[in-house]
């Protein structure tokens, strides 16, 4: 079974499937595309640091991973989900002390000078450990690269590092920057973070604020043949009704992430020389999650958590908050992540009854007014789903009697509330799955994070155990007794919930007929766009 | 014109305490609201551990006191100098210099066509009140009146982007064109049709109902009544002498209605992905970037201020018994 066929089981409408089947046998055409054009892309954000090596977040890869390349990309086809990039192959030792990377070596930067192993060696060392917000967690116990020859450079560790995780990191984490432009200056304040120089595909040409960002053509890159697109133009659209519009009035060719509202989807994918897609977005799988504050009594009360989760209908989210545009989520690991998800979890079906009952022997009873207890609850403001999912939550949470009080905020308030002041009962949150429990996924559950950490523990949960597995998956080295100890922590977490997996999401494409090779890899929207091409 | 320097010198020092107090109202305004820069931004990029949130806190200067933050505020901008956007990692003063002339353009348009629109309709509608075609036009501008500007921006665009096709649908110019000179110019007048017309449409009924009721009122004067007995042509009663008097409150509401607009163009400005002033406030807000949402507040309420005295002027002119005291004050 592919990611693909995971990724779409029991998530697509019909009319979204049979556009979907399109897309895929565009795919096969990869080899004669009309070459040229510009293609024209919705942007609804300009990040104010455009260096992937610094900012690992979908919103600064949606522009810069055509400008500046990882050591690896992920693929549908090739093996661990990977395909090269600036890296041709990789080994992980033994001991999980070092890794090896063999590097292109006909990969030139935008500006000229050869690509070599001192670029990675610089970018490893000086910029993802030190400064990335992702790479400071992965590359935590780096201490050398060696750099034996142009297009060798060897990983050393400090202390065990599981090779399964460095590899599963690689497309989010290893963006490759010149060392020849950073060395010697402040990295984080040089401006070139802002007019990129890579090895891709685009050239970054300009950047006018507030209207658009324009990539042009490499015409030295690295792989014959492309890029097909003489050039990329983001064009910033801040309002999510106008993109759709502008789709229709042929203005754009192109919108990534969901920018099209998915209340539109349905109505947009009747316009001739449209189509939807859902592919493409695997690999960057969103979670929605209630977040628990384990130190109010109540809720550090297992039955009562119980009680929440088998109150929420997955079903019921899905189909209509997220229009069928999601999928049940049964744990902490998404479905899509097939190297580490288990089923063999415990299931909470949506049984109002059996709340009640939880709720019951707790000894919560229901007073005159019908509410058991008040909750103060916080929706992450970040997406619609969010937000409307707050609203259900708040409904499904009074029919067991507990009286959920909904407290709105924008992203900065909302941040400070739940992660740095804990004024907040139960949350929801979206955090991402980025290809290894390790990277963003066990900091939901571990305890000990300090206060004000984004997406992290801050409901003070506290599980010897799960953070004994947590401890051990960090330095196991033998990928199969690792894979096993995430199954042991999705078990874990899913009997002991310290917080609830409700559901699981992927963006949505919406792109004009002539856009030619799209969603082609499980990270499309951020990859490198080398093989899109425009019908003319 | 001496006249006119000794009132601009006036206005320039007594704005200078408001300008202050509106700065200092806006540092603890933006101060008690929860999250600062960094949360904004962390939740933006997905997160970060603590030793990265504690140095980009830091590096913000974040991390010192509230009264020293704004002490190291109003010092620089003595020095006219806006300090540095957090948000977007710029100087204020150049995202300022960037988006103001777009705003302005997009405003003055709007205004013009508004006022011009709405007060020569005002006098259709007034020279004589209670007729049919006044009723008409009274209840037109109610309805226009009740209708939001951001919901008229999308109908507008629905209509003459998407389906008719025949005006572009966002930006404030074809992006990345490479025109210049005159082809340019109508580039952007083309691509200010719609926004122009959905926030002026919202005015022009504002401004139309306060001519037409000032004319309403004019009728009744004693000097109307004279020239009516004088048996003076009735188009010339109706500009010379109802409409002039009746235009007086019209430059007030102008003064007024510059400071609305200034607020109107964020809805409109975002609906048309026009990179302007209400918008970057907005940006400013959310980012909870403290030195541009200051750098906008203060280039606003000096935008403000300006427009009051312009305003003065014109009114000076079309009453002379105004100007005069002021000036000699």
């Amino acid at each position: 079974m592919t990611i693909a066929d995971i990724s779409r089981r029991g998530l697509l409408k019909g009319t979204a499937l049979l556009l979907g089947t399109t897309a895929l046998s565009r795919i096969a055409l990869a080899q004669d595309v009309p070459a040229g054009g510009r293609l024209i892309v919705a942007a609804d954000s300009e990040p104010k640091n455009l260096n992937p090596a610094i900012v690992a977040s979908n919103g600064v890869f949606f522009i810069a991973s055509k400008v500046i390349e990882p050591l690896a990309e992920a693929s549908y086809e090739g093996s661990d989900g990977l395909a090269p990039r600036l890296a041709t192959s990789w080994e992980g030792s033994a001991d999980g002390l070092s890794v090896t990377f063999k590097l292109r070596d006909n990969a030139t930067w935008h500006d000229g000078k050869p690509f070599t192993s001192a670029d990675v060696a610089f970018s490893a060392l000086n910029v993802w450990k030190p400064l990335q917000n992702l790479g400071r967690l992965v590359f935590a116990n780096l201490q050398a690269v060696d750099t034996p020859d142009d297009h060798t450079a060897i990983f050393r560790f400090s202390k065990p590092t599981p090779f399964q995780l460095i590899r599963n990191a690689l497309p989010a984490v290893t963006s490759v920057v010149p060392k020849h432009i950073f060395e010697g200056t402040d990295i984080a304040k040089n401006p070139a973070n802002n007019t990129l120089v890579g090895t891709g595909p685009f050239k970054f040409a300009e950047y006018k604020p507030g209207e658009y960002y324009r990539l042009t053509r490499n015409e030295n890159y690295w792989k014959k043949g492309e890029p097909k697109l003489n050039e990329i133009v983001y064009r910033v659209l801040p309002d999510r009704e106008s993109a759709g519009a502008a789709l229709e009035a042929e203005e754009i060719h192109l919108a990534a992430f969901s920018a099209v509202p998915l209340a539109d989807l349905d109505r947009i994918s009747k316009v001739d020389g449209i189509k939807v897609i859902s592919k493409g977005y695997e690999a960057l799988t969103y979670q929605l999650v209630v977040e628990i504050n384990h130190r109010r009594k109540e809720l550090s009360d297992l039955r009562v958590r119980q009680a929440i989760a088998h109150a929420i209908d997955k079903k019921f989210v899905v189909d209509t908050i997220f229009l069928g545009y999601a999928t049940e989520s049964t744990g902490p690991v998404p479905k899509n992540s097939k190297e580490f998800y288990t089923a063999d979890v415990a299931n909470y079906n949506f049984d109002v009854k059996a709340a009640n009952e939880l709720l019951d022997q707790g000894g919560y009873t229901k007073g005159s007014d019908g509410n058991r207890f008040q909750l103060k609850l916080r929706p992450a403001p970040y997406f619609n789903e969010t937000r409307q999912f707050g609203d259900y939550l708040r409904q499904a949470l009074a029919a067991v009697g507990i009286d959920a009080v909904i407290v709105n905020a924008d992203a900065a308030a909302h941040q400070k509330a739940v992660y740095t002041d804990h004024d907040f009962d139960i949350a929801v949150g979206p955090p991402v799955f980025r290809g290894d429990p390790a990277i963003s996924t066990t900091i939901l559950v571990q305890s000990g994070t300090p206060d004000g950490v984004p997406f992290s523990n801050q409901g003070g949960y506290v599980s010897a155990e799960l953070d004994k597995i947590i401890a051990q998956a960090a330095v196991t080295v033998d990928t199969a007794a690792r894979t096993d100890l995430y199954y042991k922590f999705q078990q874990l977490v899913v009997a002991e919930l310290p917080l609830i997996n409700v559901a699981e999401w992927g963006f949505i494409t919406v792109a004009r007929d002539t856009v030619l090779n799209v969603s082609d890899n499980p990270r499309w929207a951020v990859s490198n766009w080398g093989d899109t091409a425009l019908q003319s | 014109m001496k006249r006119a320097l000794l009132l601009l010198r006036r206005r320039i020092i007594s704005s200078i305490p408001v300008l202050l107090i509106v700065v200092i109202f806006t540092f603890f305004l933006l101060e008690s609201a929860s999250g600062d820069a960094v949360d904004a931004y962390l939740g933006s990029i997905g997160g970060g551990d603590a030793a990265l949130i504690k140095s980009l806190r830091e590096s913000y200067g974040l991390d010192q006191s509230v009264f020293s933050r704004l002490w190291l505020y109003l010092s620089s901008l003595v020095r006219l100098d806006l300090g540095w956007s957090v948000a977007f990692n710029r100087p204020v003063r150049d995202l300022i210099a960037e988006r103001l002339p777009n705003t302005l353009l997009l405003m003055g348009s709007a205004t013009a066509l508004s006022f011009g629109l709405g007060s020569a309709l005002g006098i259709v509608a007034g020279a004589k009140p209670g007729s049919l075609r006044d009723r008409l036009l009274s209840i037109g501008s109610l309805i226009i009146y009740a209708i939001p500007s951001f919901w008229l921006g999308l109908v507008l665009s629905i209509l003459f982007s998407v389906k008719l096709r025949w005006l572009p649908i966002a930006g404030i110019e074809t992006i990345a064109s490479g025109k210049s000179g005159l082809p340019q110019v109508l580039d952007v007048a083309e691509h200010l049709v719609l926004p122009v017309g959905a926030l002026a449409f919202i005015y022009l009924a504002l401004f139309l109902r306060v001519m037409r009721s000032g004319m309403a009122e004019a009728w009744k004067l004693d000097f109307v009544l004279f020239a009516r007995a004088k048996g003076l042509s009735r188009s010339r009663i109706v500009l010379r002498h109802v409409a002039r008097n009746a235009l007086l409150p019209l430059v007030t509401m102008l003064g007024l209605q510059s400071a609305a607009m200034l607020g109107g163009s964020v809805v409109i400005e975002s609906v048309f992905a026009i990179p302007g002033f209400g918008r970057l406030a907005q940006e400013a807000v959310n980012g909870r970037d403290a030195p541009l949402l200051m750098g906008i507040i203060v280039t606003s309420a000096v935008l403000v201020i300006c427009v009051n005295f312009v305003v003065d002027l014109v009114y000076a002119v079309l009453d002379p018994r105004i100007g005069a005291s002021e000036g000699r004050a």
